[in-house]
């Protein structure tokens, strides 16, 4: 039997109010096994200021500060500044925002603290819409998708914007790491927070959070649904340093998008051409990263020299 | 330390520096720009030891703060106009968070039209925010205004934001002699801050949270509470900084020659002095007048205007900016203040210096007469009027 590899240390505690099969869930449960209890999460609103449970009472096993949703970047400087003048330099200071809270309405705090150099993790938990508010599409809703806002109904198709691109505004602020995380992958997921606390500047995750009242697929399918995501190359899993990709999950021949389309009620209606434009454009993804990966596998010269006198990397002790 | 030549904004900065503020974060915007700007030499030099965050706009820069207050860090911004309405939502976040923080708002017109002149329709706009406001009339006050007020909002039985506000150009861009106390007396009135914050490192902690209507009242009447205790605190640290200081700062309704007085006339910021200028010459001309300056406007001193209108039988306000519908934000204050009173006098609400408009001693003589012939209450746009009775435009 392989050895476990995730840390048994439970950060977050059941009694949280998140629905059975919550993908964000899983993803906080593994990002506080990655970073250990000296971390302070600022959540803006979102699905998971509801989970945490209301007052008096915390989900939480670190000190959690909830923000305004479109100030989760700026929340993060705030916080590192705050430990840099009282000398906490060994505190993980995580942003961990949605889709919206991040690609639209977070979008300039995101840049700001990614160009300012922040020395923080920041996480969007991509569940692909507006959950908490009872699904309305963002700029991270799928193409074609279904949501209370991108009806299905007459000429109406559902989304008709593709998904924004997340990884690719970030990677254009070249923060010292950026990857794609996915619960349905526990090993590799916790192995990148690992990776990602040791290092000093800016960090990102874009993780994949299934939502099953939101995809209207059944809760106990979360595990399953978020393998097909990865093994389709609907949601690849990669991670870049230092403009350096990396694949962390390769597949030989990606699976049928078929697969993932149809256990979910959002993409019911897609007819064949549409299902024909989700497999291509997984296919185009996939050789793009592959293209870039052998594009990038030699070490590119650093893009940014640390300014004098800037900190050494985080020792990799987690308390 | 002895006196420098400092205007309103280097006075902000200079307060900052002795208040020793461990995390700096702002945007320009003018015409608070100087005073970031001077932050950004004193934290270059080592003058002042900081972490000073160049944010991307005011909403950030007011998030930057609140987050760094929360893990206990003594925090400074500065603001003007449209910087300070973008930052409303998270005015609201400071108080509620209750967090002990100090921002300096330098008052100007809000746009459209784009008018970068004094005005107090930005700050006014923020009065129902949980933020004390104070609003001093030189740069001397500014100073000793920013000291006390880190020394109020970080008192354990207060916990709320203070802005500190100065007239656009007529302080902020105005030279004077600033007595700088010694950094020795600061550090005595303004211990380092108590790092009993809540959130620390390793604590399972939660600030801001989520709660139905079954906490939420709590939550909102402890704001009120705190509210309701900043008078009385504020009485004990100016006392405490005119021991150290030799200048009392006054408390939050600052009389004068209002004994006797047929009429008085309230003021904000730097029209007072100028008022003071002219009941000494009303004064002399047998005319017996009064002002008082308004320094505190939140939490709003009902007892004190009370007490002053006892013996007065007319009170005129004169705001710089207006509530549309209603009248100038400070004579709405007053007459909600005097219902009730036994006997109380007429409120006329004056509005002058509007989006920088200058308001001399001919306007406030004006002001003044108007307030001794007739117990109108307003609003009269003093800008609008000419000796005549013209009304002109432009």
């Amino acid at each position: 039997m392989a050895k476990l590899t995730i840390p048994r240390e439970e950060l977050m505690y059941s009694g949280h109010a998140a629905c059975p099969g919550c993908g964000p869930a899983l993803a906080m449960r593994f990002l506080l096994k990655g970073l250990g209890p000296r971390t302070v999460v600022s959540v803006p609103a979102s699905c998971w200021s509801v989970i945490a449970t209301p007052y008096p009472t915390t989900a939480l096993g670190v000190g959690m500060l909830d923000n305004a949703i479109e100030a989760t970047g700026a929340s993060i400087s705030g916080l590192r500044a705050a430990a840099d003048a009282l000398g906490l330099e060994d505190l993980n200071v995580v942003g961990f925002a949605g889709d919206g809270g991040t690609a639209d309405i977070g979008l300039q705090s995101l840049s700001g603290m990614l160009e300012r150099r922040t020395d923080a993790l920041y996480v969007m938990y991509d569940n692909e819409a507006y959950m908490n508010t009872g699904v309305q599409r963002s700029s991270a809703t799928p193409q074609g998708a279904w949501t209370t806002t991108t009806p299905v109904a007459g000429e109406a198709r559902g989304k008709l914007e593709p998904k924004k691109d997340i990884m690719a505004i970030v990677l254009a602020h070249h923060p010292v790491y950026a990857a794609t995380l996915n619960p349905s992958f526990p090993e590799d997921f916790v192995r990148k927070v690992e990776r990602a606390r040791g290092m000093r500047g800016p960090r990102f995750f874009h993780v994949y959070a299934a939502c099953p009242p939101g995809w209207r697929y059944d809760s106990d399918q979360t595990i399953e649904l978020g393998k097909l995501a990865t093994y389709t190359g609907i949601f690849p899993l990669y991670e870049v340093e230092n403009g350096q990709l990396r694949i962390t999950r390769r597949m030989g021949q990606l699976k049928p998008v078929e697969d993932y389309l149809a256990a979910q009620g959002r993409f019911r209606h897609f007819s064949p051409e549409e299902v024909r434009q989700v497999k291509e454009q997984a296919e185009a993804r996939w050789a793009d990263l592959l293209a870039r990966e052998k594009a990038t596998s030699t070490p590119a010269p650093v893009r940014e020299v640390p300014p004098a006198g800037a900190p050494a990397p985080r020792p990799s002790a987690t308390t | 330390m002895g006196f420098k030549v400092l205007s309103g904004n280097g006075a902000q900065a200079e307060a900052a520096r002795l208040a020793r503020v461990q995390v700096i974060a702002a945007y320009p915007i003018t015409p608070q720009t100087t005073i970031v700007e001077a932050l950004a030499d004193m934290v270059a030099s080592g003058e002042l030891k900081a972490q000073y965050v160049k944010v991307e706009s005011e909403h950030s820069a007011l998030q930057v703060c609140l987050s760094a207050a929360a893990l206990g860090a003594r925090t400074y911004s500065a603001t003007s106009s449209q910087g300070l309405l973008l930052m409303h939502e998270l005015l609201h976040w400071a108080s509620g968070q209750r967090t002990p923080m100090v921002l300096g708002v330098v008052n100007r017109a809000v746009a459209p039209p784009w008018n970068i002149g004094a005005d107090h329709a930005d700050t006014m706009s923020q009065r129902d925010t949980g933020w004390i406001q104070f609003y001093p009339e030189s740069n001397q006050e500014v100073l000793d205004t920013v000291l006390t007020a880190y020394r109020l909002v970080e008192d354990p039985e207060i916990r709320l934001p203070a802005m500190v506000t100065e007239d656009a150009f007529y302080l902020s861009h105005t030279f004077e002699p600033v007595d700088v106390p010694d950094p020795k007396v600061v550090d005595t009135f303004l211990p380092p801050k108590d790092a009993r914050a809540i959130l620390r490192p390793g604590v399972v902690s939660r600030l801001g949270s989520f709660t139905g209507p079954d906490h939420y009242v709590d939550f909102r009447h402890q704001v009120a509470e705190a509210m309701d205790r900043v008078l009385p605190k504020l009485q004990e640290v100016e006392s405490e900084y005119a021991r150290r200081s030799g200048r009392d700062l006054g408390g939050p309704l600052v009389g004068y020659r209002t004994e006797d007085a047929d009429a008085v006339l309230l003021t904000l910021g730097t029209i007072s002095t100028t008022a003071r200028g002219v009941v000494d010459e009303l004064r002399s001309s047998g005319q017996k007048v009064g002002m008082a300056k308004l320094r505190v406007f939140r939490p709003f001193p009902v007892e004190a205007v009370r007490a002053l209108a006892r013996d007065v039988s007319r009170l005129g306000v004169l705001d710089r900016s207006f509530t549309f519908g209603s009248s100038g934000p400070a004579a709405s204050e007053v007459r909600s203040a005097l219902y009730g009173v036994p006997s109380p006098p007429s409120v006329t609400s004056f509005l002058a210096g509007i989006g920088g408009r200058d308001v001399g001693p001919k306007d406030l003589h004006r002001v003044f007469q108007a307030l001794l012939s007739s117990r109108s209450t307003g609003p009269r746009w003093m800008d609008l009027e000419t000796d005549g009775g013209v009304v002109v435009h432009g």
